[in-house]
């Protein structure tokens, strides 16, 4: 039965082999007779006026064909809006115009815009524009932002972008039980650059005599860049065509609707001739978005036995200097809501300021939300187990929803679909044979090594989800998703879908849930997605959502096609349906294996339609739309041991450990490499990245030279297992992976980094926990000083 | 990201990048690796008018063996230098030195010579040269010369290579028998290039250090030699104490700067704890 054996198979990427051999088509790849290419000049200053552009020496600079300012693109270029406007939180949106107007507000905002036959001469001609800036003071640091007189937006006072709270049960109350003991600390989530692979880019090109606008784009999320750019451009939606190539990699970064994409775009109109942009990777550290960048005051209210009755957290979340498409959302409800992670805590109450600064904006990386939640919680587990002389692993048992009470609803208004959260931590601890482990790290400590073991319990809310949930969020669309499943008269399947995978391998995986469901061979079954014109609509790929919402529209489609089929092979066989057998792509009559067509020779008949049942339309395919009734909830428990040199700093990482469910698994080859991927990305949030500026808002760590990217010899063999608890939720019983890895995995480092320092007191170290600010704490523990 | 515009030409000889390097005074730039010269071209904080491409110029490519050194052409890749048999044996010291640059793509195409010359303070080599004594071997239009490792690192990227001059070979004394060597450094997690790094040479004899060369790269300017340690150690047994007691003095005088990963007083305790380490490693060898 090898068909029915495809789903839960280790099938290999089919994508992998053009990526690897570069014969994908990025934007950038994109070649179109009379290509120009267009260079963006941005601002060297942080904060300033912009008193005069002169742009006469780039204009008759060599190939240059236009040189634009916000000036030329008044009333052409609409602000890019805000897509995600979080409702009773005083969001304030000011207007991001798409190039700046009177005032920079961060380094890398675009003043202009050169337009020349080759990229080199467009790049030439941008560093001869002249801008007269009146540099103004800025503000970096969020405290001093909030009070400062100094507006990143003349119209948002003390720089607060909005203030948002949650609250279920009383924290206060709980903290003044007899007995409870509250834990404090301050946590900073440090500011995180994307790099995808890929930088950014945008290739448009404009057909006069259909008034057809094509944007080839970065982006996960086509139609969402078509319905917004619609609106940018004031361009009639059916004639704007947006198509997301090959996508290197996004993480979130390639969610937001970016000024650079419009003007493109409005500049092959303009010119009447094909433009490219595509960002330098220093462009990309300036130009697109950044993620993370909070700080936190958090307290645990917590009962001598360990069991956590309350959390209370004030958060600072740093916006930078515009909203970005996403960005209310992320440090609001994807992080308050989901703060009470895998356990049961009756009261919470969740504070968040938005500031707005003169940085780079941030939006969704990552996780989005819930790894800065998460890191939150899992800290404040582990602080209030030393506080309490428990073992972190039994404080984080007697917390856990247990598993015969789903579906849950948290404190913060959630409900959790299934879950068996302490089975995933058991399995955690037997791979790591943590008894052994914390012997070791005893033996160790008599040696003068620093052993640390670091635990990571967490759930993720993902899989957006219920259409009228998000809605009703601030979400300015649906999040259900569409898909088409369509037989070929010769037996070939195409299916299309709304998400736009860019990296995440459901070219693969949908393949997978296709050939299973309708019995053909993995290889003759395409699935297309990215291109506004031949997709219905869909919403994208972000927040795990891809396989759970997406992935069940395929499924569904599928089982329509199936059904036809089914009719279409009872018709021609002359039986009732319901005597039909569907086995192995072939449909027979019960009873009569001999008697029956292949899925493939239904098709052909559906095609053909000489002999279809009365009234039945001709053709063979199935069209689905999928709104979910819940978001799904993956979960799990990381470990990790580490050793620190007391000498240096430096921290090792001795094993990792990852034990995962993700519900059903469609392909373990795909989910593995998923939960890597993010837990080196989690990984290197502890240890190594951290976008930094200076006063001045400078960003020092503008290149990959100052940012370190985390390398694959850095890290053990990672240890992934799984359990397998399927969601009720869709009928794949599949939740998403992309970003568990990246969620559990930073929280689990630091704890063990100050596990292995606990000998020394030390309670607490910020991320990135680099070799200095690890030796220091050493020394100054030891009496020197800090 | 995006260089200026410069003229390239292909040199066929060194006469000949002499000539041109003549001709274009200090417009011109030297090409071997690139990959110190082509990110800075990229970023703009270098716009030479012409690249003069080393990379026809075979005479300075190859490694041999030559009165008790080894020649290596400029043109050798840190991953020739890493994994030639020659070097392995004769002199270990550079190949643990160079087996430590960057990473496999760096090492690919980076080479000896253009490392060399444009004295990164971060650099590897450099501490390994300076702790081998080794000579450098320059063309230019007045003949060849040899300088010294000690009088080659001038400043921050500056050496004691003329405008007009070609680096064209490194003269590597080999290592004897009773000698042991180390190169370790820290990283830098983004760049790749040493936070600190040490390179060590001691001869021992009869159990006792007879003679110490000790080099220091990443921390300021320029690599130097730490001779204060390397007095400390002459004469004594090289045990776990006394390297202790001597690798003390490393942080003594050294120049450091700092930088957004580390301070100079962490880079100044990293060259402790660093010399330390490669002179007990380096000890280990020496023993056999």
């Amino acid at each position: 039965m090898a068909v029915t054996q495809v789903f839960g198979a280790r099938v290999r990427r089919r994508e992998d082999p053009r990526l690897i051999r570069g014969t994908a088509t990025y934007t950038d790849d994109v070649t179109l007779p009379g290509l120009c290419y267009a260079a963006f000049v941005r601002s060297p200053h942080a904060h300033a006026r912009i008193r005069r552009v002169d742009t006469s020496r780039a204009r008759s600079a060599p190939g240059v064909l236009g040189v634009f300012t916000m000036q030329d693109l008044e009333g052409k270029v609409n602000p890019i809006p805000c897509g995600w406007q979080v409702p009773n939180c005083d969001l304030k949106t000011p207007p991001h115009p798409p190039l700046a107007r009177d005032k920079v507000r961060f380094v890398g905002d675009a003043v202009a815009v050169v337009v020349a036959e080759s990229r080199a001469q467009a790049y030439d001609a941008a560093a001869l524009v002249e801008v007269e800036y009146e540099v103004l003071p800025a503000v970096v640091d969020m405290e001093a932002a909030l009070q400062s007189t100094t507006l990143v937006h003349e119209d948002v006072p003390h720089n607060r972008v909005l203030l948002w709270s949650v609250k279920g049960g009383d924290f206060e109350a709980a903290a003044r039980e007899p007995g409870v003991r509250v834990v404090r600390q301050r946590l900073v989530n440090q500011r995180l650059i994307p790099n995808a692979m890929e930088t950014r880019a945008a290739t448009a090109q404009y057909n006069p005599g259909t008034g057809e606008l094509t944007l080839w784009v970065t982006s996960q999320n086509p139609h969402i860049a078509r319905v917004i750019l619609s609106g940018v451009l004031s361009f009639p939606e059916h004639k704007l065509r947006v198509i997301a190539p090959e996508v290197g990699g996004g993480f979130g970064s390639k969610i937001p609707v970016y000024p650079e994409e419009a003007v493109v775009a409005h500049l092959a109109t303009r010119l009447a001739r094909p433009v490219k942009w595509a960002e330098t990777r220093r462009e990309n550290y300036l130009a697109t978005i950044h993620g993370r960048d909070h700080i936190t005051d958090a307290e645990m209210a917590v009962r001598p036995d360990g069991t956590v009755v309350g959390l209370r957290v004030r958060t600072l979340a740093n916006f930078g200097a515009y909203l970005s498409t996403a960005a209310p959302a992320i440090p609001t409800i994807l992080y308050g809501l989901v703060l009470s992670g895998p356990y049961r805590i009756p009261n919470i109450e969740c504070e968040v300021t938005g500031v707005f600064t003169n940085t780079t904006p941030t939006d969704a990386y990552r996780g989005a939300g819930r790894p800065e939640a998460t890191y939150v919680l899992e800290r404040m587990m582990d602080l209030a187990a030393r506080e309490l002389g428990l073992d972190p692993a039994e404080i984080r048992r007697r917390n856990l929803i247990p598993k015969d009470q789903f579906p849950y609803t948290v404190a913060t208004g959630i409900t959790y679909d299934s879950g068996d959260y302490a089975r995933a931590l058991d399995r955690a601890l037997e791979i790591l044979d943590y008894p052994k482990v914390r012997a070791e790290q005893a033996a160790a400590r008599q040696q003068g090594r620093y052993l640390g073991v670091g635990l990571s319990t967490y759930v993720e809310i993902c899989g957006a989800g219920p259409s009228k949930v998000v809605g009703s969020t601030g979400f300015a669309g649906g999040l259900w998703e569409s898909a088409v499943v369509r037989f070929s008269p010769t037996g070939k399947v195409t299916v299309f879908t709304g998400t736009s995978p860019h990296g995440q391998g459901e070219e693969t995986t949908f393949a997978q849930i296709v050939s299973h469901e309708l019995g053909v061979p993995l290889d003759d079954v395409e699935v297309l997605h990215g291109d506004t014109d031949s997709i219905l609509m869909g919403w994208g790929t972000y927040g795990s959502r891809t396989t759970p919402v997406g992935g069940t529209a395929v499924y569904l489609a599928a089982q329509k096609v199936k059904e036809k089929a089914k009719r279409i092979a009872a018709h021609q066989l002359e039986v009732s349906a319901d005597d039909l057998v569907f086995e192995n792509g072939r449909f027979h009559v019960r009873g009569a294996p001999d008697r029956g067509m292949t899925i493939q020779e239904v098709a052909l008949q559906a095609y053909l339609a000489w002999n279809l049942p009365e009234g039945m339309e001709p053709g063979l395919e199935g069209q689905a739309n999928w709104d979910p009734s819940n978001f799904v909830f993956p979960f799990g428990t990381h470990a990790c041991v580490v050793e620190v040199d007391p000498e240096t700093g430096q921290v090792r990482i001795l094993r990792y450990v990852a034990v995962d469910d993700c519900g059903r698994v469609i392909n373990p080859l795909i989910v593995d490499g998923q939960v890597h991927g993010g837990i080196v990305q989690g990984v290197a949030q502890a240890l190594w990245e951290g976008a930094r500026y200076d006063p001045a808002g400078n960003l020092l760590t503008g290149s990959m030279a100052e940012y370190a990217v985390p390398k694959a010899s850095w890290l053990p063999r990672l240890e992934c297992d799984r359990t397998e608890t399927p969601t009720p939720v869709n009928p794949l019983g599949v939740k998403g992976v992309g970003e568990t890895g990246t969620i559990a995995a930073t929280p689990c480092v630091v704890n063990a980094v100050m596990d292995a320092l606990s000998p020394l007191g030390i309670r607490h170290l910020d991320m990135p926990l680099w070799p200095e600010r690890v030796w220091r704490a050493i020394r100054q523990a030891k009496g020197g000083a800090a | 990201m995006i260089p200026a515009t410069f003229e390239y030409v292909r040199a066929r000889s060194v006469r000949e990048a002499i000539s041109l390097l003549q001709q274009h005074g200090g417009r011109a730039k030297l090409l071997a690796g690139g990959h110190s010269l082509l990110p800075l071209m990229k970023l703009r904080l270098s716009q030479p008018e012409m690249l003069i491409d080393l990379g026809p110029v075979d005479e300075l490519r190859g490694i041999r063996e030559e009165g008790g050194s080894l020649v290596i052409g400029a043109l050798t890749t840190h991953d020739e230098v890493a994994n030639s048999p020659l070097v392995r044996e004769r002199v270990p010291l550079l190949a643990e030195c160079a087996s430590q640059i960057g990473d496999v793509q760096v090492r690919n195409r980076g080479t000896i010579g253009g490392n060399l010359a444009h004295a990164d303070p971060a650099a590897d080599y450099p501490a390994a040269v300076l702790a081998l004594e080794a000579q450098m071997e320059c063309e230019g239009p007045a003949g060849s010369r040899t300088v010294p490792a000690s009088q080659w690192f001038v400043d921050l990227l500056t050496t004691a290579l003329g405008p007009d001059e070609v680096l064209c070979r490194v003269r590597v004394p080999v290592q004897t028998k009773g000698q042991g060597w180390s190169y370790i450094k820290l990283p830098h997690p983004a760049s790749g290039y040493s936070l600190l790094g040490v390179a060590c040479l001691v001869t021992v004899d009869g159990g006792v250090c007879r003679d110490a060369r000790v080099a220091v790269t990443g921390a300021g300017p320029k690599a130097v030699r730490l001779t204060k340690v390397e007095q400390a150690l002459v004469g004594k047994r090289l045990e776990e104490a006394a390297v202790a007691e001597a690798a003390r003095l490393a942080s003594d005088g050294l120049e450091a700067t700092d930088d957004l990963y580390a301070s100079a007083e962490y880079k100044r305790h990293l060259a402790v704890v660093y010399t330390k380490r490669a002179l007990l490693r380096a000890a280990e060898r020496a023993a056999g």
